[in-house]
């Protein structure tokens, strides 16, 4: 090619700078993915030994060695309930009502506003306000469903945001076709619009609920009492009507407290034990996150609007 | 549909009518719920913090330079727990707004489809682990890694905590600055890529005005996280209240403050008790302003293309 | 603009360009099939045929932009002279040939930057850094594009500023400052509303003087005003290639004829 030497330089310096460039981004995703590795082999290498059966079956204790996360998982799983009670219906009839009901004016633009702010809201925030108004004002106490109903506040917007992508997914010509048979709008919203946006909303509950699972500001916060050595009464009774609300108002622990607890100690036995918790929580995390990275791939090979 | 006679199939389409609005009203009500909990954190934290602030001259709270709420000659300076916050968010975006940047271009720009399928996927799962494990993270592997390069590094310092908190925000920026650069249309790259630049040319000359404003709604939005994390730097930084931008030193965040004190036991009512939800105010009123910001930059940005 | 007098034997004429048994593929999809082609040098060729006929991924051959894309490829030749080498060879760097080969694209596609360095930009990566080079050739690229008198005192707005006409005219002049050998149209007035279509014409009128032209056009009547020379294509075959005049009035193909005349196409 007839190009000048000098131009011949100043395009190989450029296409040097696109190698560095290369390597600079392969460097930079490789910081990223190793801080992973790192992370997840330092919690192993310290909580690996700590893993056993009964570290899961044991309450928390003053001697290391034989505290467990019985406690800390059980109360896990009782405030992911609540808060998945809560915030799946609201947070999915918002995102209904946003994207099929809602009219273009200034209520609904404060909504908007509101949902989007409420995205940005630092966690340990919505734990005042579960102080201020849950436990102060209405008297819910450091409980369960406090610390529920507080993850479901948090959790809302990425369960209303995922709602509407997977409602605005769903083509025009579906609901044209459904008012042309003479259906209401509840009924195209119920009969058709849900059912074919049902994977992508899951995908978002899922993610919203792996969020809610690790956060720890919001029911620090609260008040939760740190050194729990019992378990919520079960929800199944031996008398009529053989069903108890009462775990709901029980003082609780759950995984991410455990391990805040156990971080602030100072004896080493205890940062194992923080580590092993540690672990088990990421594992739950990591797992609800793939789950909803799989659901989305899935849909997205599936759909073909 | 049955075979009613002309009235009874009108009185049904007036029940169905009823029905109908019923289920609007449920769903609005639904999406209001965004809009009380906005309601709700004002109200909790004004309210408390003008019980406060009726005992703490507003004067004093901005320009003292101690924060000590608990001492019996207590101080009440913002700036001590500003200065921590700052200085690790400030740490934790000088990691995290390069690398952020330099993977979203490689990612948008550079890498194969089959690239960016295994990568996104890894980052996503980085932005899942709970903060309290980065927090975990931070004290019991970069600290004492820190402690290699520098002995005389405090076991708690605002240093380690600002750089996982930075890796933390990666992902996070990295995916809001790759939506925005590949939203520019192809059409506008080719136009470069014909006068003969070089991908990174394209990337840096053409691309990366284009999303400015995205670009600049995913930092805005990284620093809005900073400011607002918990976890990371209470169990990293320290809850000592200190008067520094030194990162080597410890010192406690605002956010890191209102953990200690809701893990203490501080009666309801007492001005301990209202420190929280000044400080909650600050940083609430600290990341509305980027929260907007960052909206009104991403909905401009949606606009342009 | 055709004069009749003075229409010698074609292939007296010099070459700029040539593509020889060229075959083109999307995947396994063949868009192109066995072209060969001449570009003679200082004229205007227009490409016509219906849509999807290939005669952007034709153009879009000559400066390598299919290599931008995974899973394209070429075969045969495109010769470019004086120097005679073949554009698709292995061994010739794409930059290389879009820094010699120019394109002018569908939609107007100004850089969010300057009217400025927009048209500097070419110049700047090729390392030239001196203002008042850069001054001179971006105000005789304006002037080139007919541009010069409406923005002489904007240069420092954005370029998305601009009206359509006048941003496609703006990208001719970052094309023409770094003074391609050859210009590559891909439907220029497509966007654009008939009186900038009007100056966009008049302005590749005025280029043929000093640069070679190859135009790909969906506007029958533009390719006969504008052009010199027409090529047919349809289904990735050239059908027929020729003077315009003599394609346009008295094509050698039944094919061409029935396009032209509008009863197909």
């Amino acid at each position: 090619m007839a190009v000048s030497d000098s131009l011949r330089a100043t395009i190989s310096r450029a296409k040097r700078n696109d190698l560095i460039f290369v390597a600079l981004g392969i460097a930079a995703l490789l910081f990223a993915a190793s801080t992973f590795v790192a992370l997840f082999l330092d919690m192993v290498g310290d909580g690996l030994s700590r893993l056993n059966p009964s570290f899961f079956t044991e309450f928390a204790s003053r001697r290391a060695e034989r505290a467990g996360i019985l406690a800390a998982w059980v109360g896990t799983f009782a405030v992911m309930l609540v808060t998945a009670l809560v915030a799946v219906p609201i947070g999915v009839a918002s995102g209904i009502y946003l994207e099929e009901y809602a009219p273009k004016n200034k209520l609904t633009a404060l909504i908007e506003i509101n949902i989007n702010n409420l995205a940005g809201v630092p966690s340990i925030v919505y734990g005042l306000l579960a102080l201020g108004l849950f436990v102060h004002t209405f008297g819910l106490g450091a409980s369960v469903q406090t610390a529920g109903l507080t993850l479901a506040l948090l959790i809302l917007p990425v369960v209303i945001v995922a709602t509407r992508e997977a409602i605005r997914a769903v083509p025009g010509s579906i609901r044209e076709a459904a008012y042309a048979l003479g259906a209401t709008r509840w009924q195209m919203v119920s009969d058709h619009v849900l059912p074919y946006s049902l994977p992508g909303i899951l995908t978002g509950v899922i993610i919203g609920l792996s969020r809610a699972i690790g956060e720890t500001a919001p029911i620090v916060t609260i008040g939760a009492v740190t050194f729990i050595a019992f378990l919520p009464p079960s929800p199944v009774t031996s008398s009529p009507p053989f069903l108890s609300f009462d775990w709901l108002a029980s003082p609780f622990t759950a995984m991410p407290i455990q391990i805040f607890n156990w971080t602030s100690r100072p004896e080493e036995a205890f940062q194992a034990n923080a580590s092993a918790a540690a672990l088990v929580l990421v594992v739950m995390t990591l797992l609800m996150n793939a789950i909803a990275i799989w659901l989305r791939y899935r849909l997205r090979r599936n759909l073909n609007w | 549909m049955s075979q009613a006679p002309a009235a009874g199939r009108l009185a049904h389409r007036r029940s169905r009518h009823i029905r109908e609005r019923i289920i609007e009203l449920v769903l609005l009500s639904s999406a209001l719920v965004a809009v009380a909990t906005t309601i709700g954190i004002v109200f909790i934290l004004v309210k408390e913090s003008i019980s406060f602030f009726s005992q703490v001259s507003i004067i004093d709270f901005l320009t003292d330079r101690e924060w000590t709420p608990l001492f019996s000659d207590p101080h009440f300076g913002i700036w001590v727990l500003l200065s921590g916050t700052l200085t690790s968010s400030a740490i934790a975006l000088s990691v995290a707004i390069p690398v952020g940047t330099v993977l979203a271009i490689y990612l948008s720009e550079f890498a194969s489809a089959r690239m960016r399928e295994t990568a996104k996927p890894i980052l996503e799962l980085l932005a899942g682990i709970p903060t309290i494990v980065f927090g975990y993270f931070a004290l019991f592997f970069v600290t004492p890694l820190l402690k290699k390069i520098y002995p005389e590094l405090p076991g708690f310092n605002l240093l380690s905590a600002g750089l996982v908190m930075g890796v933390m925000i990666v992902p996070y920026i990295s995916s809001i600055a790759e939506d925005a650069m590949r939203a520019v249309p192809m059409s506008l790259r080719e136009g470069a890529f014909a006068m003969g630049a070089t991908r990174l040319q394209v990337a840096l000359n053409v691309v990366v005005p284009a999303a400015f404003s995205g670009l600049a709604a995913a930092y805005i939005l990284g620093i809005s996280r900073a400011v607002g994390e918990t976890m990371i730097v209470a169990v990293a930084a320290g809850m000592q209240p200190n008067f520094t931008f030194n990162p080597t030193e410890q010192a406690a965040t605002i956010t890191a403050y209102i953990v200690q004190v809701a893990k203490g036991d501080l009666p309801h009512g007492s001005v301990g008790y209202q420190t929280i939800f000044a400080a909650g105010l600050t940083l609430f009123l600290l990341t509305l302003v980027f929260n907007l910001l960052g909206y009104y930059l991403r909905k401009r940005f949606r606009e342009e293309y | 603009m055709n004069d009749e007098q003075k229409k010698p034997d074609p292939s007296t004429l010099p070459k700029k360009a040539a593509s020889q048994a060229l075959n083109f593929f999307y995947g396994s999809k063949q868009a192109l099939k066995n072209i060969n082609l001449p570009i003679y040098d200082r004229k205007v060729t227009a490409l016509i045929g219906p849509s999807g006929c290939g005669k952007s991924t034709f153009l879009r051959c000559f400066n390598r932009m299919h290599d931008l894309y995974p899973g394209t490829r070429y075969e045969g030749q495109i010769r470019l002279y004086p120097d005679d080498v073949n554009l698709l060879d292995k061994s010739v760097d794409p930059i290389e040939v879009r820094m010699r080969l120019s394109m002018v694209f569908q939609k107007p596609n100004p850089f969010p930057k300057s009217i400025f360095e927009n048209v500097a930009y070419g110049l700047r990566i090729r390392g030239e850094k001196r203002r008042s080079v850069l001054m001179d050739k971006v105000e005789e690229a304006l002037k080139s594009a007919a541009l010069w008198n409406e923005v002489k005192d904007r240069l420092d707005e954005l370029a998305t500023t601009l009206s359509g006409g006048q941003q496609q005219r703006l990208c001719i002049a970052r094309s023409l400052a770094s003074e391609p050998e050859l210009l590559l149209f891909d439907e220029p007035t497509s966007a654009l509303d008939p009186i900038a279509t009007a100056s966009i014409e008049e302005l590749i009128h005025q280029l043929r003087e000093k640069i070679t032209i190859l135009i790909v056009t969906h506007n029958m009547q533009q390719a006969a005003r504008v052009s010199d020379f027409t090529a047919y294509m349809y289904l990735g075959d050239l059908i027929e290639f020729g003077w315009t005049d003599d394609v346009f009035f008295r094509p050698k193909e039944k094919q061409t004829e029935d396009y032209i005349t509008g009863r197909f196409g």
